[in-house]
């Protein structure tokens, strides 16, 4: 019993740098509706930065200085950062604010990685706070204690900041209706780089807190974003006491998962200690469903600022049809250039995957207007799918083809049904729930799935088991399959999906059923995922949870966003763009991450519509004057 | 005698033109509002009554034409420069903060004192003031949320809210919607009593009724376009102008 007691209070210290993360997190989304994938950047520059701090200035002042100072600077760090890029990205389309901050994730883990080095940095421990006290028996560290008082302190700060101050009431305001608020006089830039500093300064102190814990290492971001995500969204977006809430139970089940270890039912063994990956996601998803804008809360108005309505989609015009045709024509013969370029095969292939995966995600995230964070569960269900077709049931290539993408399409079924339930960032959050479940049952399943290992020896069937038999099979599939989600868009089914994207009650009042539209929707971009699963698998020859990761999904979606959510040939100058740079300069530097993020950072700038969107602006652009010159 | 100078200028709208991504809503709208004036901005639904005051806070994109307050041109400012210049916007939908209290609601609209041209004092509001003109807010205290709030009491809330940045006009956007008819009377008491207190409104109403209580002249839209200008007399005497434009 003692244990289970002490084990509560390891969670309990585990959330308040929990809290603290999601606190921020939380807060910047309430004003500026991003939703800062940043944020555990911010996180693990805290631990670095009070890392190096703390190594320099010896004794006990110093190291709480270099606490303090590191959430100064990372606050400072977080200021720069919205007056320098996102001020100028407020009025971008949502997601490419995302794929922003994505690519600032980008950016900052290569800084850092140049600054500290791959090495994982071992912090010293809190001066005064080494030892441990006896607690039932058992020792606890007196630093933890010291935790578990410092969440609750920081939530009456932020709390009192935010309700008995002008600036908080100011704040509350612009997380509502910002319009009326500038209408009312205020200037609101200040407000927000405020809010953001704020946020990151959070961000940072949870980081900095942490150092004494674990070492700073360079996995850190990632860990702590999916975390604060779940957070934010079981406490309920904007709520600072439901982050608080939400980071208790998240952290305290965690720690009950670890205390319960393996458990015997029956014949059954179940390891609850594997679970700690998952749970949080379990959690979430529970909460999502139940409760879709979280404990604290409250469903979310119809946006102010919805922006100009989408364009309606235009079938391709003569000239780009016949572009099409060329390309594949072009394609077709690049086998007879493999003298000249072997690699351009593979890479070919790469492309053509890429390709057809960006077109499921944008299937559903354009035309459908939901936004899946979690697409590479069905790459990776029909990735899987096709490996184990093979492995345990002995199915030859063709069957598995054929079959993979209908495990993905039923895996779509199941997700789908919850997902559509929702909609926007929640939808966006649950989809990516379902990523994370999918990736650590492929994980952890060791017996079946191979687990961290993957399974290998996956090849083709003999006549498509050369480069050329298997990139025509590849690029015949994939057009087929990208013709036929062109197709479906503007069939009577597009139309619907469509018109319950632009308006909900709309499209239910002239007798859409908009869920179930949207349902199938998700399955039909779960079975072309699928597809793209099945086709990567066999050409690489083996396969990994790797493909059901988060950085999988992100990918999808920096290709999508890349090309332009609106357009149709989006997706696919996305995909090629995405995958030819991050195969070029992964070969050319150290620093992939960093010129591929400034290269993003840089494409939304400039083209905030999208490369797609931005060709077509320049030729409708360009239209006039040609007819004028005749 | 003394000899009395015409009151100044408050407003100056020349050649206004506004739109709504592609579509045209105001073509070349023009006209004033003197120091103590409440005039009517008059019209249908549609007729771009919201659109005109939407455009003079700077809260549409694409707009085009002068807009001088007190001479100073505020055309291609932001909304809250505009509003720091003292021009005070009471939307027709109310957008009160719900999650913010009233006190805080008032908070969040103060600005500081201003003075008219002459260094007379103009209007200055206080939360005790505001009170005192509406006792039915005064009644709830300043603790009440705002979204637990009727709408009329909402109407009441969203007018001291402006008035809280002090402005030397206001415009009204359309106070008698949607409220329950004992409201309406009172709100056309209140603007009569902010008259007398030296604030300057421009409101925007269907109701000829109404406009007829509280104005002195009205401006009559349609189509974006202004068809008629002329005190509330000349406005009741033209059946024409009425029956063309305003009655349903």
């Amino acid at each position: 019993m003692s244990s289970f007691l002490v084990q509560l209070l390891n969670g309990l210290a585990g959330a308040s740098s929990l809290f603290l993360v999601a606190a921020g997190l939380s807060l910047i989304f309430g004003v500026t509706r991003i939703v800062n994938f940043a944020h555990g950047s911010l996180y693990m520059l805290g631990v670095y930065i009070a890392y190096s701090m703390s190594e320099r200035l010896a004794g006990g002042v110093g190291f709480w200085f270099s606490l303090v100072f590191s959430a100064l600077a990372v606050g400072f760090i977080g200021a720069l950062i919205e007056m320098v890029l996102l001020r100028r990205i407020y009025k971008a389309p949502e997601l490419f604010q995302l794929l922003a901050t994505f690519a600032l994730v980008l950016v900052i883990k290569d800084g850092v990685l140049w600054i500290w080095g791959a090495e994982d940095l071992l912090g010293r421990r809190a001066p005064g706070l080494e030892g441990s006290v006896e607690i039932l028996g058992r020792n606890f560290p007196t630093y933890d204690l010291f935790l578990i008082v410092i969440g609750p302190v920081v939530l009456a700060l932020v709390w009192l900041l935010l309700t008995r101050t002008r600036w908080g009431t100011l704040v509350r305001a612009a997380t509502q209706d910002r319009e009326m608020l500038s209408a009312l006089g205020v200037h609101q830039s200040w407000l927000i780089t405020g809010v953001f500093a704020l946020g990151a300064m959070l961000a940072g102190l949870g980081g900095a807190l942490q150092l004494p814990r674990e070492p700073a290492n360079l996995g850190m971001d990632m860990l702590s974003i999916g975390d604060a995500f779940v957070v934010v969204v079981v406490g309920g977006m904007g709520s600072i006491p439901g982050a608080f809430v939400a980071a208790l139970i998240i952290a305290e089940i965690k720690a009950i998962c670890i205390w319960l270890g393996d458990v015997n039912f029956g014949p059954f063994s179940i390891s609850f200690s594997k679970l700690t990956l998952v749970v949080e996601f379990l959690v979430m998803a529970v909460v999502l469903v139940v409760r879709p804008w979280g404990l604290f809360g409250r469903p979310q108005g119809t946006p102010r600022h919805s922006g100009a309505p989408e364009a309606p989609l235009r079938p391709a015009g003569k000239s780009l049809r016949w572009f099409a045709v060329a390309l594949v024509a072009g394609m077709a013969v690049l086998p007879l250039l493999q003298g000249q370029f072997p690699y351009a095969l593979v890479l070919s292939v790469d492309l053509l995957i890429a390709a057809l995966f960006a077109a499921s995600l944008h299937f559903i995230m354009g035309p459908g207007g939901m936004h899946s964070f979690g697409h590479a569960a069905y790459f990776g269900l029909g990735a899987y799918g096709a490996a184990l077709l093979m492995k345990a049931a002995g199915l030859p290539m063709e069957a598995a083809l054929i079959l993979a993408p209908v495990v993905a399409g039923l895996g779509a079924v199941v997700f789908g049904w919850f997902s559509v339930r929702l909609s926007g960032v929640y939808l966006a959050m649950l989809t990516l729930a379902f990523g994370q479940i999918a990736w650590s049952i492929a994980f952890q399943w060791d017996d079946f799935t191979g687990g961290s290992n993957g399974l290998i020896g996956i090849w083709p069937s003999g006549w498509a088991n050369n480069r050329t038999a298997y990139f025509y099979l590849t690029l015949v599939l994939v057009v087929v399959g990208l013709f036929a989600l062109r197709r479906m868009l503007f069939s009577p089914f597009g139309y619907a999906m469509r018109a319950g994207r632009d308006s909900v009650l709309r499209a239910d009042a002239i007798g859409i059923d908009v869920k179930r539209i949207q349902w199938l929707a998700f399955v039909i971009a779960g079975v072309f995922a699928g597809a793209a699963g099945a086709l990567f698998v066999y050409s690489k020859g083996s396969i990994s949870p790797e493909v059901l990761s988060v950085t999988k999904s992100v990918d999808g979606l920096v290709m999508v966003l890349l090309g332009g959510v609106q357009t149709l040939a989006g997706p696919i100058v996305g995909a090629v763009t995405f995958t030819w740079l991050q195969d070029t300069v992964a070969r050319s530097t150290d620093y992939w991450r960093a010129l591929l993020g400034g290269i993003i950072l840089f494409l939304v700038l400039v083209f905030p519509q999208g490369l797609a969107g931005f060709i077509h602006d320049l030729v409708v652009k360009l239209k006039p004057n040609r007819e004028a010159a005749r | 005698m003394i000899h009395r100078e015409p009151p100044p200028t408050l407003l100056t709208v020349e050649g206004l033109n506004a739109w709504y991504g592609a579509a045209h809503i105001l073509f070349d709208v023009g006209f004033e509002v003197k120091r103590g004036e409440v005039v009517a901005l008059m019209g249908r639904n549609g007729a771009g009554k919201s659109t005109t005051f939407k455009t003079l806070m700077g809260l549409l994109e694409r707009r085009k034409g002068t807009v001088k307050l007190m001479g100073q041109d505020i055309s291609g400012r932001s909304p809250s420069q505009i509003a720091r210049m003292g021009l005070g916007f009471v939307p027709e939908d109310r957008r009160i903060f719900t999650d913010l209290t009233i006190a805080e609601n008032l908070e969040v609209g103060r600005q500081a004192a201003r003075r008219w041209p002459d260094d007379s004092p103009a209007p200055e509001w206080t939360p005790q003031k505001l009170y005192d003109l509406f006792p039915n807010l005064k009644e709830m205290g300043p603790d009440r949320l705002g979204g637990r709030m009727s709408g009329g009491e909402q109407q009441m809330l969203t007018v001291s809210r402006t008035l809280m940045g002090n402005p030397y006009l206001v415009l009204l956007d359309e106070p008698s919607e949607g409220v329950a008819p004992v409201i309406v009377e009172q709100m056309a008491h209140m603007i009569l009593a902010l008259k007398s207190q030296g604030v300057s409104i421009l409101l925007s109403e269907q109701n000829v009724h109404f406009a007829e209580l509280v104005s002195d002249r009205a401006y009559v839209l349609e189509k974006g376009q202004i068809r008629f200008s002329g005190t509330m007399a000349e406005l009741a005497a033209n059946e024409e102008v009425r029956r063309s434009y305003l009655t349903v």
